[in-house]
């Protein structure tokens, strides 16, 4: 070895040292900025991958919506369900009244509400629209009745109030409102559980998308991989680039689904409302919120990253000058 | 520095490309490679530079035996040794400053320090006006010192070329010859592979001729470089 090469040797790896940190963030940024180009350069390819990534992000998202949005409704349905009274036939307005009061003072008990026989045969002819029947008989056939809000929202708590309220001498028969709110909990449980089984079908749908649009453009890259290869590049680093386009998929695929999904929710929101408004009242509708949203974003770019990983492995070592 | 023991190369298809080459390149030495074409100069480059791999024999390079080494060292080999190749392998979708710099940038170099580099890469080889210019518009040539100025960039130990002077004109294939003997010069050994008999007589370095796969000529012009014939 010549005298003189070892010193521009040694030269050289102390200046690569001092370089080095900083070289390696100007390398990444470099390759980060190149690949974003390179989506840009072919639009019609990425759009289309990133439509489909859109798309298949959307379902479970709007899943999830729809999920809060019931989970929130049958919770403020429970809290609102009410235990009615039926009286028997012989009581007097005083004594239903006495009653009514009693049962407010209860811890358990919110509001109470006492309708007499002819309030209750009004309201049937209001809502049945059959008023002529009632008029047509002697006598109102209907009894009067105490309605109960409990104080709490759990549905076996009610359960055991409406039971225990039952027993008093004045009340005739009970009724009590949950089996629905219990049935739409169960229905909500089950559709919980499939969507998430069918999110995971769809995160791997993802990672195939993300996965076979990667290796068309290893594909179609061929020539410079061989040369990158042939200069000294890593296995790594000709991996990066098409790390970083299969992260911007996901990314602008995540950014597409919650594009769509707020389009959907501005569009359904007002009838919506409407519908929701009959159960409840100041119910308000969910949207996906800010936490949910860059978790969105977050698992988009990671399976995109992800699938372009899984695709990087397979094709690009088969690669070889 | 360059060590062929037996080496034989036989490809996929049944042509023995290389039979039983056997060799040394000392550190600092330059050596030309001759034969006619098919004669397995561009093979034995390969070989050197782990493109191939031998069917027989053993390749030393820096006292490190070639078929010994683990895969993820590879980039690593590659990267202390230059090479020119004969159909040039640029990108055709960057610039020439962007080639030249490849290398570095694999490498990490930093920007400043790359681009030093570079533009003196691309002086030596009379481009830097044509920095900015797709290697496609550029003539063949052009396209070959585009070549060279990317396999000397990165002061690689070993510099290997095959044909580098086969699209230039006789005044220009001189000048970087006289290139290349200034890299040897500051100790870069080298193997350089062409047919052009004429220019590489008058030059007198070592030259090995290849015919049909078989190294038939180990001829030595300069006493400073000799080693034996078929020493070791
Ligand atoms: N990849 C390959 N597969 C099969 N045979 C090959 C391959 N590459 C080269 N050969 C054969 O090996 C022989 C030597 O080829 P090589 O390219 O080494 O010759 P060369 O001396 O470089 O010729 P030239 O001066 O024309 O470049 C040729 O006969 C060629 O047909
Ligand atoms: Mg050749």
């Amino acid at each position: 070895m010549s005298k003189r090469r070892r010193e521009t040797g040694a030269k050289t790896s102390n200046r690569t040292a001092r370089g080095a940190l900083q070289s390696h963030w100007q390398q990444h940024l470099k390759i980060a900025s190149d690949s974003f180009k390179r989506l840009l350069q072919q639009p019609s390819a990425s759009l289309m991958t990133i439509a489909v990534i859109g798309i298949a992000l959307l379902l479970p998202s709007t899943l999830f919506v729809s999920m809060s949005n019931l989970n929130a409704l049958s919770d403020s349905i429970n809290g609102a369900s009410k235990v009615t009274l039926y009286l028997h036939e012989e009581h007097t307005e005083g004594e239903a009244l006495k009653i009514s009061e009693q049962l407010l003072q209860r811890e358990d008990v919110t509001t109470t509400e006492y309708i007499s026989p002819a309030q209750a045969a009004e309201q049937f002819s209001v809502y049945s629209g059959l008023g002529d029947v009632i008029d047509a008989l002697d006598e109102n056939p209907l009894p009067g009745a105490i309605i109960v809000t409990p104080a709490s929202i759990d549905a076996d708590a009610t359960q055991a109030l409406a039971t225990e309220l039952a027993q008093l001498s004045i009340v005739d028969s009970m009724q009590l409102d949950l089996q629905w709110v219990e049935r739409l909990q169960r229905f909500l449980q089950l559709v919980q559980r499939a969507s998430t089984g069918l999110m995971l079908i769809l995160a791997l749908a993802v990672l195939f998308i993300v996965g076979n649009t990667i290796r068309l453009a290893i594909e179609g890259r061929r020539a410079e991989i061989v040369v990158v290869k042939l200069v000294g590049g890593t296995n790594s680093y000709v991996a990066r680039p098409f790390l970083y386009a299969g992260a911007y998929y996901g990314l602008a695929g995540s950014i597409l689904a919650c594009i769509l999904l707020a389009i959907l929710m501005w569009a359904i929101s007002g009838p919506a409302r409407a519908l929701l408004a009959l159960y409840d009242s100041d119910f308000q509708l969910r949207t996906l919120g800010l936490s949910s949203t860059v978790f969105l974003l977050l698992i988009g770019t990671g399976l995109g990253w992800l699938g372009a990983l899984i695709s990087v492995r397979q094709h690009l070592s088969n690669i070889e000058p | 520095m360059i060590k062929f023991d037996n080496v034989s190369k036989r490809y996929p298809g049944g042509h023995q490309a290389l039979s039983q080459v056997d060799f040394e390149l000392a550190d600092g030495e330059m050596a030309f490679l001759t034969g006619r074409s098919g004669a397995g100069k561009s093979t034995l480059l390969k070989l050197i530079m782990l493109m191939e791999t031998t069917s027989q024999g053993q390749i030393f390079v820096n006292g490190k035996n070639l078929s010994r080494m683990p895969k993820h060292r590879i980039p690593f080999y590659r990267r202390r040794i230059g090479v020119v190749f004969q159909d040039h392998q640029l990108l055709f979708d960057r610039n020439v400053f962007e080639n030249v710099a490849l290398p570095l940038q694999i490498e990490g170099y930093p920007k400043h320090e790359a681009d030093r580099r570079v533009r003196a890469a691309l002086d030596k080889v009379g481009l830097l006006k044509k920095e900015k210019m797709l290697p496609i518009t550029l003539s063949g040539g052009e396209q070959q010192r585009i070549g060279i100025a990317r396999a000397v960039v990165n002061r690689p130990q070993i510099l290997l070329a095959d044909e580098p002077t086969g699209n230039l004109d006789p005044e220009l294939a001189a000048e970087i010859m006289k290139l290349f003997e200034q890299f040897n010069q500051v100790g870069v050994s080298m193997l350089i592979a062409s047919h052009d008999l004429s220019l590489i007589t008058r030059l007198q370095h070592r030259i090995l001729t290849l015919d049909t796969g078989r190294l038939i000529l180990d001829a030595h012009h300069t006493a400073a470089t000799a080693q034996p014939v078929g020493g070791k």
